[in-house]
């Protein structure tokens, strides 16, 4: 592992010298995200596994080209030999070995996979909903709803000239006004569906990401471990528009207590307010986008 | 033999409209090919210009040239053109000028109908083109057209449809052609198991292209239907699903990706054969590997979608036949190196080409093999790891094997040799530039830039620096490239009728530049 990672290190120096870019030490611009679930660390690991055995692969056939090329050539003197035509038994063992290479790797991905795929269990449901573009969240269990938009400072700097400098933003691009809030250590289930095209939901942390498809809902499952409360950042996944590259995705991992309190002071504040009505800004939203109104009522009527 | 009774007539034979009325009535399968060839490669920088675009709005974070719905339209253009316009084109191209000289036919079976699908796919183009002038501008929903996004392009919708129904019957018309000139006007003695691998890989592409296209011109046709008839094929409201157009669309565009890379694999047969001086190592394995990656192209397509959210069984299924198809492809990878093993190598520009295309291709098919495990698919999915794929599939794969049968043909075409050291550093540019473009991708990809997108967040910045300079340089080495054909088709060294070092195969046989009409009587294949 230690020696792999010197290699792609530098590699990476490599190409960041030739083209006169500093070398940079940082391993996650390079490489999927190891997460902080269960999920998305299995998922990492089977990206590992996979990329390893490509880089195997890769090493014996990439090896064998480069022997020929240096080889058999007509400038050392090489003669082709025409006899050589074919050779049933290496063929049978090109096409064999594969076939065993494959079921190693086809075994933990399936694994994987079940796992993914069971939703069962889950101690808390939140509904995200996408929207041209920006997201909803609604606390099932609780009745909390808000929307979830990029924050003004990206919003402002990303406009066409508008000379401000992106890197003077923090979190440029990754940054929204309310972040989705979840506990860590618990079985969070995500809905998901769309009011006016297809969005996807997607956290490189979490492992996961899901199509919210209109008139459609679409489920997957997070547990943040534990020990690892934080903030992550996302963006949706699925063009979507214009201002696709512009609704981003925060989500807040808390530990349990803080949750709840979190929860309650939110219910607390929609009762003190309770205008905030999402059927407005949802027909805001249709309006912009014709056809998309009739996407509208049957995604409320799920 | 054969070409001794040419020269004697060739007067007689080669008479034809001189200026535009020759290419405007031709029915001659060289004129055609060379117009299918010349529109592909006026498609290829058109295309390439929009990527200029589109790797110079991602040069920096910001936003600094365009309007995101602007880029949104070029990131669908750039598809529609590269894929439509320059890859298949080309590739009809050279089936139109090799696939008789090869199976030693006088001409395709059906010449009229050859003119006619090339301009259909002409003014179809012309169509797409013209969207960029209506309001509401180009299609801007990704060139897979996705409802229902794709419902809210302005004016240009029902144009794109019909210019998709155009380039589909256009594709059709030339399948069958290739089809039933294979199938009915082969020299007598060459057996199917005897024709060159090009003509080989082109007969089961043209198969494809039959089954297919019906099934993309049905699921525009829906779209079209929703649209303006008040249909809800993809319309939820109604009762209908917008994961059903991906369904189909991928149908389509699953065994598509092989339309455009079998030719290309078939090209690369031939061009490593000539240059090891060795024939093909395992000719009919490489066949029936190319018939079992057409058939698994068809039970694979839902593994683009992974993350719609399909049952279980359904991810297992397209996971696992995925997987499959990294047999056969491994099979033509062994089979190549295995032709240049014990042989007796020599690096003109086609071979040095070809010998990209083996490299770069692999690794392409090592990140489509990544790609199709479904739980790293659902990280994968959408990012710039699957722009980094398929560009490597399509760029040093298709594009390389294109421009090394062009290399490779070209003295055959134009009667003279080009500028070998000028088509060297064309080769060597356009190879470290089109690393220095994609490779950095498949880090952003990991690293969680997701594509699609005209700005990004600043942590992304270096690597799409790396990648927009390898896109300027890679699309300035195509310039050498324009310059070198239009140099040789005026000038050059006088080439002879093998131009290589012992070629096998009939187009050899016959004087360069290749008689107007090839074989009056049919050769005898021993």
């Amino acid at each position: 592992m230690a020696n792999s990672k010197r290699l792609l290190a530098a590699l990476t120096g490599v190409i960041a010298a030739t083209v006169g870019l500093p070398a940079r030490a940082d391993w996650s611009l390079v490489n999927m995200p190891v997460g902080v679930t269960e999920l998305s660390q299995d998922i990492h690991g089977l990206h590992m596994l996979i990329l390893w055995v490509c880089v195997a692969i890769a090493v014996f056939t990439f090896g064998a080209m480069i022997y020929a090329l240096v080889k058999f050539r007509k400038s050392k003197g090489a003669i082709a030999d025409t006899s050589l035509l074919h050779s049933t038994k290496l063929e049978i063992a090109w096409t064999i070995v594969p076939v065993f290479i494959l079921i190693g790797m086809a075994i933990p991905s399936v694994e994987t996979l079940i796992k993914i795929e069971d939703t069962t269990g889950s101690e808390m449901t939140i509904k995200a909903t996408g929207y041209q573009w920006f997201w909803q969240y609604d606390y099932l269990d609780s009745g909390v709803s808000f929307y979830s938009r990029l924050a003004e400072s990206s919003n402002e700097t990303r406009q066409l000239g508008s000379g401000k400098d992106p890197r003077s933003v923090e979190h440029y691009l990754l940054d929204v006004d309310h972040p989705l809030v979840i506990p860590t250590g618990t079985k969070v289930r995500l809905l998901l569906t769309a009011n006016d095209v297809i969005h996807s939901w997607w956290v490189p942390d979490f492992g996961m990401k899901r199509d919210a498809i209109p008139g459609f809902v679409n489920e997957m499952w997070i547990k943040v471990d534990e020990d690892k409360p934080g903030t992550y950042r996302g963006q949706c996944a699925e063009l979507c528009g214009r201002d696709h590259g512009f609704m981003p995705i925060v989500v807040i991992a808390k530990p349990k207590a803080e949750f709840e309190a979190w929860l309650a002071e939110q219910q607390a504040a929609a009762q003190a307010a309770p205008t905030e009505a999402p059927t407005e800004a949802a027909a805001a939203t249709a309006a912009t986008n014709t056809g998309a109104a009739e996407a509208v009522t049957l995604a409320k009527a799920e | 033999m054969a070409h001794h009774e040419h020269t004697a007539d060739a007067a007689h034979h080669d008479e034809k409209p001189h200026g535009i009325t020759r290419w405007l009535t031709t029915t001659n399968h060289k004129d055609i090919g060379t117009m299918y060839l010349l529109f592909s490669l006026a498609m290829f920088l058109i295309g390439g210009l929009f990527a200029m675009v589109i790797r110079a709005e991602l040069f920096q974070p910001g936003l600094q040239f365009v309007d995101p719905g602007f880029f949104n339209q070029m990131t669908t253009m750039h598809a529609l053109l590269m894929v439509f316009g320059a890859v298949m084109p080309a590739t009809v191209g050279l089936a139109n000028w090799m696939i008789p000289m090869q199976i030693g036919a006088p001409d395709m079976a059906l010449p009229r109908m050859n003119l006619f699908s090339f301009w259909l796919l002409f003014f179809a183009f012309m169509l797409l083109l013209s969207t960029l002038f209506l309001p509401g501008g180009a299609p801007a929903s990704g060139w897979t057209l996705y409802p229902p996004l794709v419902l809210q392009t302005g004016n240009a919708f029902p144009v794109a449809v019909f210019a998709i129904h155009l380039m589909g019957a256009s594709s059709i018309m030339g399948a069958i052609n290739v089809i039933v000139t294979i199938m009915n006007m082969r020299a007598p003695g060459m057996t199917l198991l005897k024709m060159p691998l090009f003509s080989w890989s082109w007969l089961i592409t043209a198969y494809l292209l039959i089954l297919v296209m019906p099934v993309l011109a049905g699921g525009v046709t829906m779209l079209l239907t929703d649209h303006f008839f008040a249909t809800s094929f993809f319309n939820p409201a109604g009762g209908g699903d917008p994961v059903l157009f991906q369904h189909v669309f991928w149908f389509f565009g699953h065994p598509e990706v092989y339309i455009m890379i079998l030719p290309a694999f078939g090209i690369v047969s031939e061009i490593l054969q000539t240059f090891s001086r060795k024939p093909i190592f395992g000719y009919e394995a490489m066949v029936y590997a190319i018939a079992s990656i057409a058939f698994l192209s068809f039970i694979v397509w839902a593994h683009h979608m992974f993350t719609v959210g399909m049952p279980l069984a359904g991810q297992m299924f397209f996971t696992l036949s995925t997987m499959l198809i990294a047999i056969p492809t491994g099979v033509k990878v062994f089979n190549w190196t295995a032709t240049m093993w014990r042989g007796s190598l020599t690096f003109e520009p086609p071979m040095l080409f070809a010998i990209a295309f083996l490299f770069l291709f692999t690794i392409g098919g090592f990140s489509g093999l990544m790609l199709a495990i479904a739980p790293a698919d659902f990280q994968y999915q959408d990012t710039y790891f699957v722009v980094a794929h398929f560009h490597y599939v399509l760029v040093p794969g298709a594009v390389f094997a294109i421009m090394a049968a062009v290399y490779y043909w070209l003295p055959k075409w134009t009667g003279h040799m080009y500028d070998m050291k000028l088509a060297k550093f064309h080769f060597w540019m356009s190879t470290i530039f089109v690393n220095v473009l994609f490779f950095p991708q498949h880090f952003l990809g990991l690293a969680g830039m997701p594509r699609r997108i005209p700005d990004y967040a600043t942590q992304f910045a270096d690597w799409n620096m790396v990648s927009s300079i390898g896109g300027f340089g890679f699309g300035l080495s195509q310039l050498l490239f324009v310059y070198i054909i239009f140099k040789t088709v005026h000038s050059g060294e006088k080439a002879t009728a093998a131009v290589w070092d012992q070629p096998t195969g009939l187009e050899w046989t016959v004087p360069s530049p290749a008689p107007y009409h090839t074989f009056d009587t049919a050769p005898e294949v021993k």
